[in-house]
């Protein structure tokens, strides 16, 4: 061995070893930083039993190319704005919110306003709906939801005859909503219904999903599932339901009136002025279906409409 | 046997590079598999192929400022494969579009193109991008000429405009990340444009 030989193969020991720390250590921050904007979902339904009724209304189920989707599917992708504008990202973010204790107010135009904390919120009646849910940004859902029709609770508050319309708020809080700030819509959201549609059975106020409570990121404790509007109408983690006769203002009707009306029925004629709304990604399908009239809800609620230009009334 | 220093070592670098871009698509198809990619996996994958090719097109408009300021030479020799991912990534969110959103149906493709503007947008953001990408060789850069390839090679410039354009139309309302991007292309052009102001300012030879 001659004295030169031996530092030259330590010399390429070492760069052998730069160098394959440097492959790795890029790798290693590349791969991190990716899979920390990369969707996670390994969901279990934590949420309390709840006991439900058997269903005694006859609405249409969907079809048998139509099974639910996972429990999974429907707890980690959600737009839930005071959380996150990032639907993965919502679960997570919204993780700690507290819903107990909780106060939902119902009053405006009624003859017995009412305040509902938790607990009596809780004893009232449930069934199961499965509906389908459309969400305006071009995708949809097959939900099993636990709730009641909100035609119970509006009777119980007996609207005045001079009641048009019903106004709903969410459960605003900077504190634990704190990137709530960046979501581009005024807050606290807001959402209306005519008060036919705030009646009709398919109306529900949502209190669970898969035969438990509702899971933060879907709304807890209680939101509004309307199954032939488009998703962003049913309101979630709602605090005021008031009747009104004036039409109330909307959020995202308020935040870009060209794009999201008040009525914002499903409609595959009616374009979104960025996309179309004629097809539809089912969550869990590889290609687009075609959307349904109503979201295929037309024989219940089409005569809600007669007579309106659905094209002008988006 | 000689060895060439590390910081000079472009086979190396282009190596670091070739992993660490490719990462995220192994990283995708391995999530696919394992049934991780979330919901909804098709607006996954069209979201990050189009942000990586946004991603790769600012890290080729760095490398100018970044040799000029810092005197790192040693990347303009990785500026063709950055701006190539860049092109790849393009593809492959322009694919996952024609495939899961069109059918793959070309008809459809140039209707939707003609009736939403941030289709139109991106649209032609890819489209100018093929003619870099395939003028990128060696052989078409001496065919070309240096001058008039640097000049075809401009085109870039509009490409990052039309990238972020097309990002910021498409987002409902939540803007941070467009605006994100906006601001390094703000940058990244404004640089671009004080170096002419300069060069015009300075007296021919001096």
């Amino acid at each position: 061995m001659t004295p030169e030989i031996t530092p030259e193969s330590v010399y390429r020991n070492r760069r052998q070893i730069i160098k394959a720390s440097i492959l790795a250590g890029t790798s290693l921050a590349t791969a991190s930083l990716f899979e920390t904007f990369a969707p996670r979902r390994v969901m279990d339904n934590t949420g309390q039993a709840l006991i439900t009724n058997p269903e005694d209304f006859i609405y249409p189920k969907p079809g048998a190319d139509e099974p639910a989707n996972s429990f999974t599917d429907i707890a980690s992708y959600n737009n839930f704005y005071e959380f996150s504008t990032s639907k993965s990202a919502v679960a997570q973010a919204a993780k700690n919110f507290k819903t107990d204790p909780w106060k939902l107010e119902i009053g405006g135009m009624v003859g017995k306003a009412l305040l509902l904390d938790l607990a009596a919120l809780r004893t009232i009646e449930t069934v199961e709906r499965i509906y389908r849910m459309r969400c305006v940004e071009g995708w949809s859902m097959v939900i099993p939801w636990i709730g009641f029709p909100l035609r119970e609770l509006l009777e119980r508050v007996e609207p005045t005859s001079a009641a048009k319309y019903v106004a709903f708020q969410s459960y605003h809080d900077l504190q634990q909503m704190p990137d709530s700030d960046s979501a581009g819509i005024p807050l606290p959201y807001v959402e209306g219904l005519r008060l036919d549609e705030a009646m009709h059975p398919l109306t529900l106020l949502a209190t669970g999903l898969y035969g438990k409570t509702l899971p933060n990121q879907n709304g807890a404790p209680v939101r509004l599932v309307v199954p032939w509007k488009y998703g962003f109408k049913g309101i979630k983690s709602i605090v005021k339901i008031t009747l009104t006769d004036q039409q109330p203002p909307t959020t995202w009707s308020t935040a870009n009136p060209d794009e999201y009306g008040f009525y914002s029925n499903v409609n595959p004629d009616v374009p979104h002025p960025r996309w179309s709304q004629a097809h539809e990604m089912r969550i869990g399908e590889t290609f687009r279906r075609p959307t349904l009239m109503f979201n295929g809800y037309g024989d219940q609620v089409a005569s809600l409409y007669t007579g309106m230009d659905l094209k002008e009334h988006f | 046997m000689k060895d060439i220093p590390l910081p000079n070592d472009t086979a190396f670098h282009k190596q670091v590079l070739a992993i660490n871009a490719l990462l995220p698509v192994l990283l995708t198809v391995w999530d696919f598999n394992r049934n991780q990619l979330g919901a909804n996996p098709v607006e996954f994958v069209t979201r990050a192929s189009g942000v990586m090719a946004l991603l790769f097109l600012v890290l080729t408009l760095l490398v100018t400022p970044l040799r000029r300021c810092f005197g790192l030479n040693m990347l303009l020799k990785l500026r063709r494969d950055l701006g190539l991912y860049s092109f790849y990534y393009a593809v492959a969110h322009f694919m996952t579009y024609a495939v899961f959103d069109r059918g793959l149906q070309l008809s459809s493709i140039a209707a939707d193109t003609w009736r939403r503007p941030f289709i139109a947008v991106g649209m032609m953001a890819f489209l100018l991008m093929i003619p870099l990408a395939v003028t990128s060789t060696n052989a078409m850069i001496q065919r070309l000429g240096g001058k008039r390839w640097a000049l075809l090679h401009r085109l870039t410039y509009l490409i990052l405009v039309g990238g972020v354009v097309h990002y910021s139309m498409i987002v409902k309302s939540d803007l941070r990340w467009p605006l994100w991007f906006g601001f390094i292309s703000l940058v990244l052009l404004g640089y671009r444009v004080a170096e002419a102001l300069n060069r015009r300012a300075k007296p021919k030879g001096a």
